[in-house]
């Protein structure tokens, strides 16, 4: 369920590398679980700098409002706008079209602190126990 | 007139609502045209038309007494016209809050015989009516309790558990207080879990605040246990007192082994309460407590009514005596019915909340099944396996004129209806309900795209209230004043 390709953080956030130290990032499918409906979202404009671990934005969805945070430092490139608008889609599809952020790396050996996907499925089974 | 324009938007120049007689006095001078505002536009409109327009929008108000109201955790019963009446009496009305007290004894005899009935009702030993609410309610209980503590020396106990169905205005007034929260799990049946207590209740923990029954409708069978537990390592138990109406006349806080609890007067004593009040939230103590009840207390003594101060009180936390006219409409809510009536209410609202349980339990998914008290917690799980979640179902509601219940509340129940019928409703009206939420679950399996597209009969459509709340617009704006 958790694409394998994926990079992954304890709160529960993914990032998918692109060629040119890019990526992008969204939630993932425990988080939207956990919050239910997800009914707005509050993303960094274009250009903004971020830092790894450190809140970007919030997501609020019918039980409550949670912050975001990014899993990786740079920049942001573009958000996704559908998501906005329809933020069901986070909900429907965490790992395609539901993505949140596109970010231009500043530092691509952050990643490696991050979890991969075989590590993610025994955290997030964890998490549900 | 179309049906949402506003004032301003029928407005015509120089139309009036009313002819002003011939000057047949001097004309003054007006103010210095820089003290003249051009600016506010106000609508020039005909006395008809304005008639209509607020008619218009007063025909948009949805109320107890336009419907069915089945707002989970809010009880909102039926409030009989002739408490109205009785609050609007000029001895009530026409009261100054600083008058003598020799010149106020009905209303202090009032305030002393509801401090009173509800020191009874709860079991407990005494009452303070000053709270305006029930979260400031709650609030009093946690400084009450702070001060309890502190006045024993222990200044260690500076966390309060809850549960984790709890009100989110209990974490809230933790907060407020300074506290800290700690959250014990459920068990399986929605009780608490008394193992996960058992680990949590340390020599930090001040109290327990539970909701009795539950917020999921539930008496938890275990309460002595629970608070013989809370007692023996030393913290006190107090009562959210929300679901007072499970409980009139059958069971007492005081006796459950609760220390204190706050009450809601705007849900179980029948007062009008809705977009934000009014309200009251009186504190029910047991003896230990009583010296910190916020005051003013009204004590009597040979038919003398007086305002008093307990000794240690925790001061004041509302301007003068707490919201008096709700206290009215509550007493007379409590005489109007006596002792036998008033457990009859809860008889019936336990009734009625297990009826629709029963009846709609093929439909929707229940997740704790068992007998319930004044409300039953559903669950949309059932149809959001058919991509329909909980929200269509409350909007596809608003179509047949019926107001939701409460949703994607108790949080330990995903996509939750939580669902109160209350005491006041007929079996007709709980039928007619049944019959809308039967045909809205045969509609998610089979026409799912009017649940989807709900309401479709309202004056609005479906509104973004997330977008909303972040993105205030409260005020008109001349720029969408017609061209």
């Amino acid at each position: 369920m958790n694409p394998k390709e994926y990079k992954y953080t304890k709160d529960h956030e993914w990032l998918c590398p692109e060629p040119g130290n890019k990526g992008r990032m969204g939630l993932a499918n425990y988080a939207q679980t956990q919050l239910g409906d997800i009914v707005f979202l509050d993303l960094p404009q274009s250009g903004t700098r971020v830092a790894q671990f450190k809140k970007i934005g919030e997501v609020e969805s019918v039980k409550a409002v949670s912050d975001l945070f990014s899993p990786a430092s740079g920049k942001v490139l573009e958000i996704n706008q559908s998501a906005v608008d329809e933020p069901k889609l986070v909900n429907e599809d965490p790992y395609g079209a539901g993505w949140l952020v596109r970010l231009e790396l500043s530092d691509p050996s952050e990643l490696d602190v991050l979890m991969n996907s075989d590590e993610y499925d025994k955290y997030e089974a964890e998490a549900s126990a | 007139m179309k049906r949402h324009c506003l004032l301003p938007d029928i407005s015509q120049p120089g139309r009036i609502g009313c002819s002003l007689p011939d000057l047949d006095v001097p004309s003054g001078d007006l103010p210095p045209e820089e003290l003249l505002r051009q600016e506010l536009e106000l609508p020039e409109v005909s006395e008809v038309d304005l008639v209509r327009y607020f008619t218009a929008l007063s025909k948009l108000n949805y109320g107890v007494d336009t419907g069915f109201y089945p707002l989970g955790s809010c009880t909102m019963k039926y409030n009989p016209k002739s408490h109205e009446d009785i609050a609007r009496l000029p001895g009530f009305t026409a009261l100054h809050p600083c008058q003598p007290e020799e010149s106020v004894q009905g209303a202090l005899e009032l305030m002393y015989r509801l401090q009173e009935y509800l020191t009874e009702v709860t079991g407990m030993d005494a009452t303070s009516l000053a709270p305006l609410a029930g979260a400031h309610g709650e609030l009093a209980g946690l400084l009450m309790l702070k001060a309890y503590h502190e006045g024993r020396g222990d200044k260690a106990r500076t966390k309060i558990l809850l549960t984790d169905s709890s009100h989110g205005t209990n974490p809230a007034s933790v907060a407020m207080c300074g506290l800290e929260t700690g959250v014990v799990a459920s068990d399986a049946s929605g009780d608490l879990g008394l193992k996960n207590l058992e680990s949590m209740m340390t020599e930090e923990v001040a109290a327990l605040t539970l909701t009795m029954p539950s917020t999921l409708g539930l008496f938890d069978p275990k309460i002595n246990e629970i608070a013989q537990l809370v007692h023996e390592r030393g913290g006190l138990l107090g009562g959210d007192g929300a679901n007072l109406n499970a409980l009139l006349g059958q069971a007492k806080f005081g006796e459950l082994g609760f220390d204190y609890v706050q009450l809601n007067l705007h849900k179980t004593f029948s007062t009008p309460h809705g977009g934000g009040g009014p309200g009251s939230g009186p504190v029910c103590v047991r003896e230990s407590m009583v010296d910190f009840l916020p005051t003013p207390l009204v004590t009597g003594d040979n038919g003398r009514y007086r305002f008093s101060s307990p000794p240690r009180t925790i001061g004041r936390i509302a301007t003068f005596h707490g919201n008096f006219n709700v206290m009215v409409k509550a007493y007379a809510y409590a005489r109007s019915l006596g002792p036998k009536e008033l457990k009859r209410i809860s008889e019936d609202a336990v009734l009625n909340a297990n009826y629709l349980k029963e009846k709609l339990k093929p439909y929707y998914h229940l997740p704790y099944d068992r007998t319930c008290m004044h409300e039953v917690v559903f669950s949309g799980k059932k149809q959001k396996a058919k991509g329909i979640a909980t929200l269509d179902i409350a909007k596809r509601l608003l179509d047949y004129g019926l107001h939701p219940p409460t949703v994607y509340f108790p949080l330990i129940v995903s996509g939750a209806l939580m669902t109160e019928p209350t005491e006041t409703e007929s079996k007709e009206t709980l039928d007619n309900y049944i019959a809308a939420m039967k045909e809205i679950a045969r509609d998610a399996e089979e026409n799912p795209e009017i649940l989807h597209s709900a309401p479709r009969n309202t004056p609005v459509r479906r509104l973004d209230d997330a977008r909303a709340f972040r993105q205030l617009d409260l005020r008109w704006e001349i720029k969408s004043q017609k061209k």
